[in-house]
């Protein structure tokens, strides 16, 4: 990557080591002012990232054929960026920026418009993770139920262990089995802060998380309703 | 008390179609597909039954604002449920996936429209799973796709799994998610049902609603209308949290008193413990104090109340609790999921977590109360869509109905930092430095 230049640097010529053209001269108006927007705070020495093209982007088979059948359940191709990035994280670990790339080539859309989504959702990484996602509801019902100790817990608990990203999360939507958490799409709870070394221990030894704590296993509150 | 949705809803392999097929499962789409389009309308109209997704606007009269005619039309399940508080959508999809299917044919059905989504939330995982199976299930069984039953009805289903955006709940933002972008409200009008998904008229709905649609069918609309009270027919799914003994998702009529619910279902509060405050209908809704117990859990009577029923989800909060707790925990949570696309949201939300901060710092006097009930006046009706009141409106009823606890809180703070007593701070004035921080207004 061209490193970045300053505002004053970029009214400079390139100096003749970089492989960046020499600038174009700065927009005039015939009386002599600038053309206002000429400066935006952006890499002027950039071209702006265009669609990738797919038969110089290499894509991995399987993530290609994801995408695509995403692409084909909705009457717009657009529509399958959720999936599409979700696809690619799952892939590559989290949306670094070849996985947008890739996304981008085989959908036919610009990076910066994938990158715009990939910030905008919580599930969405846009930076290095662990592989395994641990989301710990802190919202209101959990917090009322000791959700921040098991928060705590459970990042003193994931502290050696790269592999396991700990997050604190909005409203789960599981207030009943308060305080609980998400262990990769699990839902498990109600949780202890002893729990927290289980969950880790469960992880790394690749077995179904805590088990007996797991919401899927769980009647309905409603005694009537059985 | 009477079970409609939460009838037998733990028999085991209810997800799958064999089991609710000899429950009965699509008979009502079956009788439905006898019917003509306008008469099973009718029957949603008669039935009164009002949108169980945090609006409350009758499900009928949405169907009946989509535009007749051949355009594409489409519906979309909103099963987004991020609202803090509520999981009643997540038990009914997982438990009773193909009643939501049935129920979203139906509507399809009733209103014209060949294509259908759920949004479902990127975190139900496990759910989706399920739905996707069941849809399968149904597709092979000719209840989805081309010519439903023999008849001339088709209908496509897709389910969309969001990826964790609590706006994306809200109708319109949860429109551009599914179009791919991100998830940001539009201005209404136009509504939805004139210009909607694909700039297409499209008829919003919440899994609870869309599933209520089968037995409506069923039962015929003026059978569901006698159930509740005269304006909110029918049963409900309350979600009840908090510091409760057996929290859980309990189906009632609506129009019981609000204390059943807590002391008779839920259990009541932990022992030793009283009831400080309770969100009648998610974290959104303006606050109820132990006093108001007794109002009935219908919409009209919690509207009435100047709160509202919202998406039926009661948050008790125990009086082992300050109320500044909650308040900052639901400040920090709007002012995160903000889209930022309005100023009032993205800035008061963000403000009100500062203020919130300052009074727990002690450096905030009693005025900041009146501040911080001004930003949110300030919120309420400015924004595009309502993320910005659903933190004003229960921000601005803690002030007003807990002012005395949080003034005291505030010189307790004060205290605690060495920031002086509030009666020298008022004495000396704006003057004098060495009274510690002043608050700058």
């Amino acid at each position: 990557m061209s490193p970045r230049r300053s505002r004053e640097a970029a009214l400079e010529p390139a100096p003749s080591d970089w492989d960046t053209p020499a600038l174009p001269p700065v927009p005039r108006f015939g009386h002599g002012s600038r053309v206002p927007g000429w400066d935006d705070a952006v890499d002027l020495t950039k071209e702006p990232a265009v669609v990738p093209d797919l038969a110089t982007t290499p894509v991995p088979e399987g993530l290609r054929q994801e995408i695509e059948d995403a692409m084909a359940r909705y009457p717009d191709r657009r529509s399958a960026s959720i999936p599409a990035l979700h696809a690619a994280q799952e892939e590559h670990g989290w949306c670094s920026p070849q996985a947008i790339d890739q996304v981008a080539a085989v959908m036919g859309v610009t990076p910066a418009y994938l990158t715009s989504v990939a910030t905008f959702y919580d599930m969405l990484v846009t930076h290095p993770k662990g592989r395994n996602d641990v989301f710990v509801c802190t919202n209101i019902s959990c917090s009322l139920r000791g959700a921040d100790e098991l928060y705590e817990a459970m990042l003193d608990a994931a502290a050696e262990n790269p592999d396991v990203d700990v997050r604190s999360f909005e409203c789960l939507g599981a207030c009943d089995i308060a305080p609980m958490a998400s262990v990769n799409g699990e839902y498990v709870g109600p949780l202890e802060p002893a729990d927290a070394e289980r969950i880790v221990a469960d992880l790394r030894a690749g077995r179904p998380v805590l088990e007996e704590k797991q919401l899927r296993r769980r009647p309905s509150a409603d005694p009537e309703a059985r | 008390m009477r079970k409609i949705l939460f009838d037998r809803i733990d028999e085991p392999g209810l997800n799958t179609l064999a089991v609710y097929e000899r429950r009965g499962g699509y008979g009502a789409l079956r009788k439905a597909l006898r019917m003509t389009r306008e008469e099973v309308l009718d029957e949603l109209l008669t039935s009164g039954i009002r949108g169980r997704g945090g609006a409350g606007f009758q499900m009928g009269k949405k169907v009946s604002f989509l535009p007749k005619g051949d355009m594409d039309k489409f519906l979309v399940c909103n099963a987004d449920e991020s609202e803090p508080g509520t999981f009643k959508d997540r038990e009914l999809m997982q438990k009773s996936p193909h009643m939501l299917v049935e129920g979203i044919v139906i509507a399809a059905y009733a209103g014209g429209i060949d294509h259908s989504f759920i949004y479902i939330r990127g975190e139900y995982d496990y759910q989706a799973d399920i739905l996707d199976a069941a849809i399968e299930e149904a597709r092979a069984a000719g209840y989805l796709g081309e010519r439903i039953l023999d008849s001339d009805f088709s209908l496509s289903l897709v389910l969309h799994r969001g990826a964790g955006a609590y706006i994306c709940g809200e109708e319109t933002g949860l429109l551009d998610s599914l179009e791919g972008k991100r998830g940001n409200p539009r201005l209404k009008p136009p509504f939805p049902a004139v210009e909607g998904l694909y700039d297409s008229p499209t008829l919003i709905n919440n899994v609870e609603t869309l599933s209520t649609v089968p037995h409506i069918i069923t039962m015929g609309g003026a059978e569901y209308a006698k159930i509740g009270t005269e304006t909110s027919t029918g049963t409900k799914l309350v979600s009840v949290s908090g510091d409760v003994k057996r929290p859980g998702n309990y189906e009632i009529e609506l129009g019981i008193p609000s204390r059943q619910i807590i002391y008779e279902l839920a259990g009541g509060p932990l022992d030793g413990r009283e009831i400080k405050l309770w969100f009648p209908g998610g974290s959104s809704a303006p606050v109820l104090t132990a006093d108001d117990l007794d109002i009935p859990y219908d919409f009209d009577s919690l509207a009435k109340a100047g709160t509202m029923l919202g998406s039926g989800a009661i948050i008790v909060v125990d009086d082992s609790h300050p109320v500044l707790e909650v308040a900052m925990k639901l400040a920090k949570f709007y002012a995160h999921e903000s889209c930022g696309k309005c100023v009032p949201c993205r800035e008061g939300t963000n403000w009100t977590v500062k203020m919130l901060e300052r009074i727990d710092s002690g450096e905030a006097t009693p005025m900041d109360l009146d501040i911080m009930a001004s930003v949110q006046e300030q919120i309420i009706g400015n924004c595009l869509c309502v993320l910005g009141d659903a933190m004003a409106m229960p921000i601005g009823s803690m002030i007003e109905k807990y002012r005395p606890e949080l003034e005291a809180h505030i010189e307790a703070a004060r205290e605690r930092a060495g920031s002086g007593a509030l009666e020298d701070v008022v004495a000396i004035g704006v003057a004098d430095a060495s009274a510690g921080p002043m608050p700058v207004h």
